[in-house]
């Protein structure tokens, strides 16, 4: 077993430091290490979002980055979208529209909505599903979700 | 996944000093959306991993109206897209390196990664091969650059020798009556490897009406992307009537030695390769007389 390597990081704003090997990736180390289980693993290669996160603004899929390089960055988690007055408006909308099934795929496309809506507050129904293309959801057929995110929009616009 | 080291060193010269020490063993990494799941799947082998991505030479997109486009190895799509000078230059480009997987994967996936890999189906080789972009190869005696559609020599290989690395893509400058397009055949919407792709360009004289060069490359039809550059050399001085950018796309299509796998038949690629290479030309050609 190779030796522990030491990082640094800022994740949901507070600044943590954590023992891993170079070999794990960020997911596990979120989930295993540091008990943020919010992202979740899929596929374990990329390809179906669940365990998407912002990493210095970015959306990346946690399970393609190693936890050692986000030694100095920002992450942001689903655990971080909330704020102490209370949900995320994509998180209220998705309830309201019953934007889920199982959940597990809920994570990822609320952290990459979010996203979606700090760069576009007003995404047109196309800009939405081609941005959430690399988010994989095998229950609702992607319509309701869709529905929540661009009237999370729409209420974020009329409280500003 | 199966261990190793990891480094991120700040400079060109301990990347190859660290390559050359490791001789085989050692492995750059950028955004690693091929190479972290090739090491999970234990498709590769690396006892060390050497993070380029924070070195400036392989982080810089930089544009100059002398020199052309500086593309560092490193730097990633989703960067690549939105730059300014990219976009307005480059549209082609674009328009492959933003096929590329969804929003995740082009914030991480570098195009130097997508060089490195040498997949045969790989969407911004072709741009990159009709933009007549240039490989900027580090090494331990300096630098050296060879055209990108020298750099793959086989499904996951490419010309790098020990010791070697990407360090960036050079795209010379684009000129007036220029134009440049790509575009793909994937049975869904979104995000799917290239049935066939098909990247063509060409320069027009200023009347527009006749082509002075072109160049034509195709993905996923044979074992690395493929430069078919007697079709170019058929279509110099032609006219731009329908018969010529048929035969061009007929020469393009025999140039192909699709095989048959889950993704299409060998004849369905080769269908395939005929109508791309036409809707490439035809969309360059658009371009190239609105500039």
């Amino acid at each position: 077993m190779n030796k522990k390597v030491r990082v640094q990081a800022t994740i949901n704003g507070e600044e943590v430091e954590f023992l891993c090997e170079p070999r794990q990736s960020l997911l596990e180390v979120l989930r295993e290490t540091l008990g943020l289980t919010g992202a979740k693993e899929g596929c374990n290669n990329g390809n179906c979002g669940a365990c998407t996160v912002i990493m210095d603004g970015a959306l990346v899929n946690s399970c393609i980055v190693l936890a050692v390089e986000i030694n100095g960055h920002r992450v942001t988690t689903v655990e971080g979208i909330a704020t102490p007055h209370g949900l995320h408006p994509l998180q209220e909308k998705f309830l309201a529209h019953a934007a889920l099934q199982c959940g597990f795929c809920t994570p990822g496309f609320i952290v990459a909505s979010k996203i979606l809506l700090d760069q576009n507050p007003n995404p047109s129904e196309f800009e939405v599903r081609e941005w959430l293309a690399g988010n994989l959801c095998r229950c609702t057929g992607y319509d309701r979700i869709v529905r929540a995110v661009l009237d999370a929009a729409q209420s974020q616009e009329k409280s500003l | 996944m199966q261990s190793f080291e990891y480094v991120a060193p700040g400079s060109v010269k301990e990347v190859v000093e660290l390559l050359t020490a490791n001789n085989g063993r050692a492995r750059p990494l950028c955004g690693g959306t091929d190479l972290l799941v090739q090491l999970r799947e234990n498709r590769l082998k690396t006892e060390l991993l050497i993070d380029v991505k924070n070195i400036p030479e392989l982080a810089s997109i930089h544009y100059d109206p002398q020199a052309g486009l500086w593309l560092g190895a490193a730097a990633s799509c989703y960067e690549i897209c939105h730059n300014k000078f990219v976009s307005e230059n480059y549209p082609g480009l674009v328009d492959a390196i933003h096929l590329i997987g969804g929003v995740q994967i082009q914030y991480r996936a570098s195009v130097g990664g997508n060089l490195c890999n040498a997949s045969p189906a790989a969407d911004s080789i072709p741009a990159l091969i009709v933009y007549e972009a240039t490989c900027m190869i580090a090494g331990s005696n300096g630098t050296r650059e060879i055209p990108v559609e020298q750099f793959c020599v086989a499904p996951g290989k490419n010309v790098l020798q020990n010791g070697e690395f990407l360090l960036a893509i050079k795209v010379p400058v684009v000129k007036e009556f220029f134009g440049a397009h790509y575009l793909r055949f994937i049975p869904r919407n979104e995000m799917d490897i290239a049935v066939v792709g098909a990247g063509a360009s060409v320069m027009l004289d200023k009347t527009r009406q006749k082509i002075l060069s072109a160049r034509i490359a195709l993905g996923a039809v044979a074992p690395t992307p493929l430069f078919v550059e007697e079709a170019g050399q058929f279509l110099a001085g032609k006219a731009i009537i329908e018969e010529n950018i048929h035969e061009a796309a007929i020469i393009a299509q025999e140039a192909a030695r699709p095989i048959s796998d889950l993704r299409g038949t060998a004849e369905y690629r080769k269908h395939l390769c005929a109508v791309l290479t036409r809707r490439a030309l035809e969309i360059a050609i658009k371009r190239a007389r609105a500039q």
